[in-house]
């Protein structure tokens, strides 16, 4: 067991992570972790690859369901409600928690019905062109496609593709949204508008964002949870981590020393 | 050798050169001529291939053609009444392209949902052991001979159509339809699984994301991505349905007429080529030469929708 340093926001937790175990067969790519994610804050997860990032994040909204040689044990809580439980429907709850994949997937339909697909589908009660506009607005990308909403979706650029893909997500009102390196496949100009529309987001949702870039988590999350090998080492501010971290691994890490 | 080479067929020197001769040159010679030999064989056994088509072609037309100065094109293609070998003749060949469709949408009717919903079960929901016990049994399936498809039609479906439908005729384009919709079910089957298969899985997770159902993403997302390629499948199954000879001769009969009646006895083009093949139709006569007319009729027809596929599957991105 490596040295751990675990301050809890003393905002409300949206997410409760308890002794989270992911296990693919016999490889343990996420050990005992515990971690809250506090509600309209955007919330870091930064460790090197392979570290179990990405396994953490999607359990958070059942992904792993799909994966038959993959085995979790301990809670999340969700407002109070253990998710992992098998009586929880994951499709019920991926309505309330989206994702954001690190390369852009819009689906081949129009930029339009893009964003449309996951309230209908769902049955939501919605007033078409008023949810498209106003999801595109928040997703900083409306002034790009108002003038082709028909459009095949493939036809945008990455950049656009993301934030489209950021919109379709917004588009279902969740109560939290995970990123997992969103803007990995995106150049500068791209990122930093995303980027923007995080620090915008983090108003009405809160975020869990995964990201190899320390000035990107430094810029724009509240709380940063550094993992190592599986484990959650070091959790806290995020300006307390990047300027006065506790452990020797997370300051490491930080620098650029290793990882 | 090379300079003979060259001037017979440039296309094949040209793929020799760039092959062979980069790595060849510091090779020593001997290696150099076995391996030439050997790459003369291969490409001569390519050649052979490709010689018996144009050969078939070739005779296709070059039949076709006595017919054609006899009969006027118009009236093969729009004439309602094929009745080449008997009194009065007449050479309209629509009851014959009415056969072969009623008989192959009739297939489609069955082999298209079948196949679809078997397709999207084996790529979306089948864990990876059903899957490959499943694969395998649907090969079987197109493995089997037609003739053997043609026998069960006669003796074991249409007796029950007869018992349902009692104006079912003995000979009828239904139980036709009933095997060659089985018959094609493996194409479209096992072309449509591959086409769902190529769909990345960023793409599902996207959508499950949203708080899909499985069927949702299978039939929205999944389906409508491989939709070319799926429709490929199934145009490569109609051009199947639509050259299948054995079974149609067998169990839906050799009576060419217009009729959407699917419980009655019809003739589809190749089993009128059958007809005038097992007949003793002289050779050179009209009705030897009608059976080359259909079948370059068939040959043009196949060859259209396997060209239609091919674009599809080939289709760029964009
Ligand atoms: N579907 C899977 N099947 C088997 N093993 C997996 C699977 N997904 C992840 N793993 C394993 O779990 C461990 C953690 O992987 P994970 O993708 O969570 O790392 P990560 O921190 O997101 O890395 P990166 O920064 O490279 O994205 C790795 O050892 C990986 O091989
Ligand atoms: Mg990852």
């Amino acid at each position: 067991m490596n040295q751990q340093s675990i301050t809890k926001p003393y905002e409300k937790a949206v997410v409760e992570v308890k002794n989270l175990s992911v296990f693919f067969n016999q490889n343990e790519a996420v050990k005992k972790v515990n971690l809250s994610i506090p509600i309209n804050k955007v919330t870091a997860i930064i460790g090197p690859s392979g570290c179990g990032k990405s396994t953490l994040l999607r359990s958070i909204n059942r992904m792993h369901d799909f994966e038959p040689i993959a085995r979790l044990e301990g809670n999340i809580f969700l407002e109070g409600e253990d998710i992992l439980l098998k009586s929880v429907d994951a499709v019920s709850l991926r309505r309330k928690i989206g994702m954001v994949f690190q390369k852009p997937n819009p689906f081949p339909k129009t930029i339009y019905e893009n964003i449309l697909w996951g309230p209908k589908i769902n049955g939501f009660k919605i007033n078409e062109d008023e949810l498209v506009e106003q999801s595109l607005r928040q997703a900083a990308i409306w002034d790009e496609v108002k003038g082709r909403l028909f459009d095949s979706a493939i036809s945008l650029s990455g950049g656009q593709q993301q934030r489209l893909c950021i919109a379709r997500t917004i588009a279902m009102k969740p109560k939290v949204i995970l990123m997992d390196e969103p803007c990995s496949a995106l150049d500068p100009r791209s990122t930093g508008r995303i980027e923007d529309l995080i620090l915008e987001l983090k108003n009405e949702y809160t975020i869990v964002i995964v990201t190899h870039n320390m000035q990107q988590a430094a810029r724009i999350s509240d709380y940063t949870a550094f993992f190592y090998d599986g484990e959650l080492i070091e959790y806290g501010n995020t300006s307390k981590i990047f300027t006065t971290p506790v452990l020797k691994q997370t300051e490491d890490y930080i620098s650029g020393r290793f990882g | 050798m090379e300079r003979r080479w060259q001037r017979r067929s440039p296309v094949l020197f040209d793929w020799l050169r760039k092959n062979l001769s980069t790595q060849a040159q510091t090779m020593p010679l001997y290696i150099r001529i076995k391996e030439k030999i050997i790459v003369f064989f291969l490409a001569a056994s390519s050649f052979v291939s490709v010689f018996i088509t144009a050969l078939i072609i070739y005779i296709l037309f070059s039949e076709s053609a006595g017919f054609f100065k006899k009969v006027p094109l118009g009236d093969f293609l729009f004439g309602t009444r094929w009745s080449p070998l008997l009194e009065p003749a007449s050479y309209g060949v629509l009851p014959l392209i009415n056969g072969t469709f009623l008989v192959t949408a009739g297939a489609l009717i069955i082999a298209l949902p079948v196949g679809l919903l078997t397709a999207i079960y084996l790529s979306e929901y089948a864990s990876n052991k059903t899957r490959q016990f499943l694969k395998p049994v649907l090969e079987i399936l197109s493995g089997i001979p037609t003739v053997v498809y043609g026998y069960f039609a006669l003796t074991f479906i249409t007796p029950i159509l007869q018992t349902i439908i009692p104006i079912t005729e003995v000979f009828n384009a239904a139980s036709a339809s009933i095997v060659v919709g089985i018959m094609t079910l493996p194409i479209i089957t096992s072309l449509s699984d591959d086409a769902l298969q190529t769909v990345p899985r960023s793409l599902r997770e996207g959508a499950y994301a949203l708080g899909a159902t499985r069927f949702e993403v299978s039939t929205q997302i999944v389906l409508i991505s491989a939709l070319p390629r799926v429709g490929a499948s199934v145009i490569l199954a109609v051009s199947r349905a639509i050259g299948e000879t054995m079974a149609v001769t067998l169990a839906a009969g050799a009576t060419p007429k217009m009729t959407a009646n699917i419980f009655e006895s019809v003739q589809t083009m190749t089993a009128y080529i059958v007809e005038v093949s097992l007949g003793d139709t002289p050779q050179g006569t009209i009705g030897y030469q009608t059976s080359f007319a259909v079948g370059l009729l068939l040959f043009i027809i196949t060859l259209t929708l396997n060209f239609m596929a091919q674009r599809l599957l080939y289709k760029k991105k964009h």
